[in-house]
């Protein structure tokens, strides 16, 4: 993948982006602040959720055969993939037996990472986006800037024009409400026809096999309620323990994400029941790297991710660069210890430098996920997989100077001898002195003034 | 049962394998509100108010008159809708299709309980409230929220959902919205665009 300074300086030039980048960022953490400040036991909520969430790595092999266990017994069919190309070939087979040629979709980034719609669509099967801001990134061949506003980095008469070109007839202005409803009019007719949905989940219950989907638009309660076949893709990190444990974090989410009090919809299913929704329901159950990740002791707390976005929000990178930057699916601070861990580290190696680690992710994180820790751990892990580079080898031999006085004292003397009026490093040194002064090596060091005045 | 079962349960097991027990979790977050009922009627309201619906309280014997009053033209109903709330166009609903609820002009349901610090209505497919579809594909949602349904916090609801988990349920803040074009709310993309809950006292 391209480097995150390569992308993000791409990013960087493109002054539309950062402006509506700036607006959204800023308008959402507003939100989020205000609605936060409005709950007296906010800590002890994320207190909660974080423990919850470590009880939940802890004993993931029970939590997950109790909740296969309990979709079997509410009717649900449980399927189980090591990886991508696993989980897709599942749900195109599913797709393939009901004949359908079209499958209604809601906004799923378990879906997006294993790269579904394409996969389905080799094998014939086309995936409906019916996420607003996913239909208008699908209709465009686009992909998503942002976990929670997909579409951020687009602007209204960028929309009208898409449409135009694309679902809907002159004339149409850019009016958000009337966008709204060519949409709404474009889908209507596609949620009344299918044969088959898609779905993430946000939560999977291991007590009642319940699923959660959390949204806003009603397109999740479409796809989840109106084909009589459902499947929905689940990374295996997803499960709570309990139902109660719900009422903890159906709190935390929607005033970390949106910043409203709660979201619009929120949609809960087990199994199938009789004369209510889809007749038959299978779920997925995705690896695809996570137990890679579970096995790290510091960054195991990455699979704790609710995926609330709060910490792009508050990221002085992200908000600057952007999602695309970081050439993955989970965009941000989360992203930039998640996608590492998912993939291995030396397939996104920049990422982990992608942060200031000045620790705003940490304060949102409704989970608590100590995100600058988990960077600095897998930055040592980066330059240990990265073998003998110069910088390395510099490194270490700076450290043989540093650790003995005699041979760093000589280092000074002959410093003092060699340098020369230069503000500039040359090579590759460069960079340092590009924004910073070079200090010249005083006549005198501390310590030899120390000797000459006081020594012994 | 299938290898990729078996690979992904033992990749699990040894990669928490020998890690110390995490502590027990610490529920010290409130579970119980402190507000007097009408103070939890009157928040329910206003939270409703600030997602947009349209929210009316009225008198048990004044039900009728405020449903037929909002709820004009063919009005689709769970089978099991107190006689006392139906409106004048009742539709009963009889499993029908997708594009026969789609013509219908809206739907009224009861719900299981309502959330006043959050503005949450709860519909937990009981006989009032019905199957999912029904309070999904026509475009006016009229809720009745009886004032002893109202609770204040998160966590009492999911304490009066005790014994439903396994039902299909929906929780409902508000009429169907998206912020997705730059950011402004938009009311009503799939879902009911318009959301109307008449809270009842005592009925």
């Amino acid at each position: 993948m391209t480097s995150f300074p390569e992308a993000a300086r791409v990013a960087l030039g493109d002054s539309r982006l950062r402006e509506n980048l700036r607006n959204a960022t800023t308008t959402i953490r507003d939100k989020r602040a205000r609605v936060v400040a409005e709950v007296p036991d906010w800590e002890e909520l994320r207190e909660a959720g974080r423990a919850i969430k470590a009880d939940v790595m802890h004993r993931l092999d029970e939590y997950l055969l109790q909740f296969e266990a309990a979709v079997q017994a509410a009717g649900g069919n449980v399927h189980w993939a090591r990886d991508a190309a696993e989980a897709n070939a599942l749900v195109l087979e599913i797709a393939r037996a009901h004949d359908a040629s079209e499958v209604v979709k809601v906004k799923s980034l378990a879906t997006d990472e294993i790269g579904l719609n394409d996969a389905l669509a080799a094998g014939g099967v086309q995936a409906i986006e019916t996420d607003f801001a996913e239909l208008i990134l699908q209709l465009d061949g686009d992909w998503p800037s942002h976990i929670l506003v997909p579409a951020i980095h687009r602007n209204r008469s960028e929309i009208r024009d898409l449409f135009l070109r694309t679902i809907a007839e002159p004339p149409l202005s850019d009016e958000p409400s009337e966008l709204a409803e060519t949409a709404r009019v474009y889908l209507r007719e596609k949620f009344l026809t299918a044969k088959v949905g898609i779905s993430g989940a946000n939560f999977g219950v291991a007590e009642t096999g319940t699923v959660v989907v959390v949204e806003s638009e009603g397109n999740g309660r479409m796809c989840t309620t109106l084909p009589p076949v459902l499947v929905t893709v689940m990374g295996i990190e997803k499960l709570v323990p309990t139902f109660p444990d719900l009422e903890v974090f159906l709190q935390l989410l929607p005033r970390s994400s949106t910043g409203e009090r709660m979201n619009p919809y929120t949609s809960l299913w087990s199994g199938v029941t009789e004369g209510d929704g889809p007749r038959e329901f299978h779920i997925v159950l995705l690896d695809s790297g996570r137990t890679r990740v579970l096995a790290d002791e510091v960054g195991r707390q990455a699979l704790h991710c609710i995926r609330c976005s709060a910490c792009l929000n508050v990221c002085p990178v992200y908000s600057r660069t952007g999602g695309h930057a970081y050439g993955s699916v989970y965009p941000g601070p989360i992203g930039a210890i998640l996608t590492p861990q998912l993939r291995g580290v030396e397939h996104a190696k920049s990422l982990p430098f992608a942060s200031s680690l000045c620790g705003a992710c940490y304060e949102v994180c409704p989970v608590k996920i100590d995100i600058p820790s988990v960077l600095l751990h897998l930055r040592s892990e980066v330059v240990r997989k990265a073998g003998s580079t110069p910088e390395r080898v510099t490194m270490r031999g700076l450290a043989r100077v540093f650790g003995r006085v005699r041979v760093y004292e000589l280092a000074q003397r002959f410093a003092r001898v060699v340098q020369r009026p230069a503000r500039h490093l040359p090579g590759p040194l460069a960079k340092w002195t590009r924004t910073r002064e070079l200090k010249p090596i005083p006549k005198e060091t501390f310590r030899e003034w120390w000797s000459r005045e006081r020594g012994a | 049962m299938s290898a990729a079962r078996e690979a992904i349960l033992a990749a699990v097991r040894g990669a928490t394998a020998g890690a110390a027990a995490p502590e027990p979790v610490a529920r010290t977050y409130r579970r119980a509100g402190a507000r007097s009922r009408e103070e939890r009627i009157d928040l329910l309201s206003e939270r409703l108010v600030d997602y947009r619906a349209n929210v009316r309280r009225v008198e048990s014997a004044r039900l009728r008159e405020a449903v037929d009053e909002r709820g004009v033209g063919r009005i689709g109903v769970p089978p099991g809708l107190p006689d006392a709330w139906r409106p004048a166009g009742a539709v009963d609903d009889r499993a029908v299709g997708p594009r026969e609820l789609d013509e219908l002009d809206g739907v009224l349901t009861g719900c299981t309980v309502a959330i006043a610090e959050t503005g949450t209505l709860v519909l937990a497919s009981g006989p009032a409230e019905g199957r999912r579809a029904l309070t999904l594909v026509p475009d006016l949602h009229l809720c009745v929220v009886r004032t002893d349904q109202v609770v204040e916090t998160v966590p009492e609801a999911f304490a009066a959902l005790r014994g439903l988990e396994r039902r299909p349920l929906t929780f409902v803040s508000g009429p169907s919205a998206t912020s997705d074009i730059e950011l402004k709310r938009v009311e009503g993309v799939h879902g009911p665009r318009r959301l109307i809950v008449v809270i009842v006292d005592g009925a």
